[in-house]
């Protein structure tokens, strides 16, 4: 049995899906034991990814799917966004996914404003592969503060 | 995502009260909206978000380009009502030093 339980969302690659992928999201986040605060943080971060995907993917053909794969563990949870729609074997994608480089992300940076900087900033670790489309692979520990110290926390 | 637009066009000041989930969705929406009032010239525009549930890149993205064309035309955007959650969004994007920001602290704790 593996060490996780996985829930993979398909949606069509239109905007008015991302809100509903970060519902579930949001849901699963709340089964593995998050904080409000962690929940919004991974519903920012995920949200920034499946825009991206959305907007990118499919500049072209508007007959895509976006997929979301969330692997939730204990302690943490995982998410894995790609933009090229196929499901994907989550334990053989997670061993291919690498760190980034800056300069190789500045289009995905630049295009959504923020949006890498900000899955960066609100998630604990944070990976990219490029082949077949882009796949943006997350993670979030449970209990973490994951916002840089010179960031002033405010929690309400 | 709503937002309703009160204009005192004699005065040049506007003020947008927008709430509900700004994302990639909605964005677009909000964009049209303020489009329609940023080329006033000396606008003094107040975007009260204190109904915002739920915002990322998307909606800063549209804040921002709402934010330089009031600027280029003489005027002034303020942001108002801002949950904490909201106001460390434009902290940690390093947006909350360049706009003028006023967070909704009159309930003190919010749950």
């Amino acid at each position: 049995m593996r060490p996780f339980d996985y829930v993979e969302i398909r949606v069509p690659a239109k905007p008015q899906y991302v809100g509903v992928a970060r519902l579930t999201i949001s849901g699963l986040a709340s089964r593995v034991g998050f904080t409000y605060d962690e929940i919004e943080d991974l519903k920012i971060a995920a949200s920034e990814a499946i825009t991206n995907a959305v907007q990118h993917a499919y500049s072209e053909v508007d007959e895509g799917e976006v997929v979301v794969g969330c692997a939730l563990y204990p302690d943490k949870m995982e998410i894995m966004v790609a933009d090229h729609g196929k499901s994907f074997d989550f334990e053989e994608t997670k061993k291919k996914v690498g760190p980034y480089h800056e300069q190789q992300e500045v289009q995905f940076l630049r295009e959504g404003g923020l949006g890498l900087y900000l899955i960066e900033t609100l998630m604990d670790e944070v990976k990219v592969h490029h082949q077949d489309g882009v796949t943006v692979f997350m993670t979030k520990y449970v209990g973490e503060e994951q916002v840089e110290e010179n960031v002033e926390t405010i929690s309400s | 995502m709503n937002i309703q637009l009160i204009s005192k066009e004699e005065e040049n000041i506007v003020k947008a009260i927008i709430g509900g989930e700004i994302d990639a969705f909605t964005a677009p929406m909000l964009r049209e909206k303020l489009e329609t009032v940023q080329h006033m010239a000396d606008l003094h525009a107040e975007l009260e978000m204190s109904e915002v549930s739920y915002m990322d890149s998307t909606g800063l993205g549209v804040i921002v380009a709402f934010f330089k064309n009031v600027n280029a035309n003489n005027g002034h955007v303020k942001l108002t009502g801002l949950s904490p959650r909201l106001k460390r969004l434009f902290d940690i994007t390093g947006l909350g030093e360049i706009m003028d920001i006023e967070t909704d602290d009159k309930g003190g704790s919010e749950s």
